[in-house]
């Protein structure tokens, strides 16, 4: 196990940078999560620090020693692909011991290894068959497998759970949690998936655009985004935002709507009266019902365990879910508001605006 | 899915039939010719089947022509040239498939303009190259020439198969610590063994019965092929139809061995890719 330092790190293709200078320290046992839309550079990132891409500019080091220029098979790591990547041509127990033998490790060592892995993750029956004749749920496992035979300084994994459907996804996704707290591997973890990031991580890294938005725990993202970036990205339903200018107010600040109409806002800004921001409330947090402003419900969207409610709030569309199960039609009106505590307020830039 | 009606499919099994017919009988034919004795062999007309039959011409081919002369070289021109093109293209088609490189564009642009040329252009040329290196005349020469010849298209070949290879499987494998040739001689190589047979068996019939370099870079019996040597029963005042197509018969084989082995590489090889495995 070890640490992994990211430092400035850029990625150019030709005349294209596509990573802008990434800084990003991780512990030892630390379980960190790439998150982002499709070209953010995440999995960019990852293939770099496996050694499968060329750093541009910066420095990679692991366990304190820069990898740069070290081949993938130097930098002890282990990664499992989004498409597995199995030896299709080797059964269950020579994909798994492949890394072994290639390290000339004596033959009892590896079989007791493989063993280990097998029953670890409910491999055992499925050694001696080839990767195509197993389900993609054990194939997952036997990628993973083939990365925990080794004891490696840390996992990489590239979107591993992306071909699966969304049940075994779940399970996989338990299992893999269960399975870094049984190892303490240093992991990092590539996905789009803003759930698996919240339910896997130590820390995620939000990036977009090649730059890294925000680092933190998973709360820490949903609770403080910050900027309008990750507000967005982290949560679903996604946030909803709404244009408005900051009223400092007399003791009781607030936001102004395009209609004129004001949103009293937890406390006060450093922000200039009148000054353009953007209002940013969940779904989960606006209230319905009582004292507030209309909107009308267009659409309904049901999912069991609540109900999302797509709304046009003067005329822009705004979501609540709601986990009350009172009925309303598309076509009525509903009442909603902010409680304060919830709102959260971006500056012009799209920055988090703190309290004074 | 819908039964089609009895009448297409009994259309279109005939039609089969009427191809695959079509196809053979020139093979037929061979064997017929090459089993007639010769008494009979201009007195009966033209019949299905001749009304006795006898070994005789492949005995004499066999025991009194040398025959197996020219098959043996022939084994040895076209199994090297097989060899050499494989080896040669699966490496320079791997590279091609998975290595960006300066010139890589030209270089594929010049090994497809070699393909653009009639042989029959180059005849003169290539005779005037080897004959003063000693290469007229030998087995090696023609290896060569073959060689030449075969390894850009089977390089372009063997590139498709690589193709069709998931570049994850080499990383996967580097990360378990093997090096980039590791990688490709216990991962990928195995995976392309349906391409590589493709390739051997595409090369090795183009060599086994190529007849324009071999009879003009060989003159004389002692390094000839068998298509030059078919040539042999060819003479001034008459052709001796059933010796020649006994010969025919006996240079078959070989071809029909090859592919019967590599026939289960074959298949998947021609059709790797087509779905998702």
């Amino acid at each position: 196990m070890a640490s992994i330092d990211i430092r400035d790190i850029h990625k150019s293709y030709g005349k294209i940078e596509v990573l802008h200078g990434v800084d990003l320290t991780i512990r030892d046992g630390e379980f960190i999560v790439l998150v982002g839309p499709s070209g953010c550079g995440k999995s960019t990132l990852l293939r770099m620090i496996a050694g499968l891409e060329e750093v541009t500019g910066g420095d990679i080091l692991i366990a304190e020693k820069r990898v740069n220029d070290l081949a993938p098979k130097d930098r002890d790591i282990a990664m499992v692909f989004q498409s597995y990547a199995l030896y299709p041509h080797m059964s269950v127990a020579q994909n798994m011991s492949y890394s072994l033998r290639l390290r000339k490790t004596p033959r009892e060592r590896v079989a007791s290894a493989v063993s280990a892995a097998a029953s670890k993750l409910g491999l055992d029956p499925f050694l001696e068959r080839r990767p195509k004749a197993l389900s993609g749920g054990q194939r997952q496992r036997v990628a993973m497998g083939r990365a925990i035979v080794r004891q490696p300084k840390a996992f990489l994994f590239d979107e591993p759970l992306s071909n699966l459907d969304a049940r075994l996804r779940e399970q996989m996704r338990a299992e893999i949690k269960k399975l870094h707290g049984e190892l303490g591997a240093t992991s990092i973890y590539v996905t789009h998936d803003q759930i698996e990031a919240m339910t896997l991580a130590d820390r995620i890294v939000a990036m977009h655009g090649g730059v890294v938005q925000q680092v933190g725990s998973p709360l820490d993202l949903y609770d403080r985004p910050a900027n309008l970036f990750v507000a967005g990205f982290i949560g679903s339903p996604g946030m909803n935002f709404i244009e408005a200018r900051y009223q400092p107010g007399e003791g009781s600040p607030a936001a102004r709507l395009a209609d004129g109409t004001l949103v009293a806002l937890p406390h006060a800004y450093a922000l200039e009266p009148d000054t353009p921001v953007t209002l940013g409330i969940r779904p989960e947090h606006v209230v319905i019902g009582g004292e507030g402003r209309e909107a009308a419900v267009e659409l309904i969207e049901p999912t069991g365990f609540g109900t999302i409610l797509h709304l046009a709030l003067h005329g822009l569309p705004f979501k609540v879910f709601t986990t009350d199960r009172k009925v309303l039609n598309a076509g009525n009106a509903a009442t909603i508001s902010f409680p304060p505590q919830h709102l959260h307020l971006f500056d012009q830039e799209g920055a988090r605006v703190g309290a004074v | 899915m819908r039964a089609r009606p009895l009448i297409l499919t009994l259309a279109h099994r005939l039609a089969i039939l009427a191809y695959i017919l079509f196809a053979l009988f020139p093979l037929f034919w061979l064997l017929k010719v090459s089993l007639t004795p010769n008494d009979l062999l201009y007195s009966e007309g033209v019949r299905m089947w001749p009304s006795r039959t006898s070994f005789d011409h492949f005995r004499f081919v066999i025991a009194h022509s040398d025959f197996p002369l020219f098959f043996r070289n022939s084994l040895i021109v076209a199994g090297s040239t097989a060899l050499v093109v494989t080896a040669v293209a699966s490496l320079s088609g791997y590279a091609l498939s998975r290595f960006a490189f300066r010139a890589k564009y030209w270089i594929v642009a010049l090994m497809l303009l070699t393909q653009m040329f009639p042989l029959v252009m180059l005849v003169a040329p290539i005779f005037r190259l080897l004959s003063p290196l000693g290469l007229t005349n030998s087995l090696t020469g023609l290896v060569i020439v073959y060689s030449a010849f075969n390894v850009p298209f089977a390089t372009f070949l063997m590139q498709s198969f690589f193709d069709g290879i998931p570049k994850d499987l080499e990383e996967a494998a580097k990360i378990d610590g093997a090096t980039q040739f590791m990688a490709f001689r216990q991962i990928i190589l195995p995976l392309t063994l349906p391409g590589i047979a493709a390739t051997v068996g595409f090369v090795f019939t183009a060599a086994w019965s190529e007849l324009l370099f071999a009879l003009m870079l060989i003159s004389g019996n002692e390094a000839a092929t068998f298509p030059v040597g078919l040539l042999s029963f060819v003479s001034k005042f008459s052709v001796d139809f059933g010796q020649m197509m006994a010969a025919g018969v006996l240079a078959l084989i070989p071809a029909c061995i090859f592919f019967f082995l590599i026939q289960r590489y074959l298949v998947q090889g021609l059709t790797a890719g087509a779905v998702k495995g």
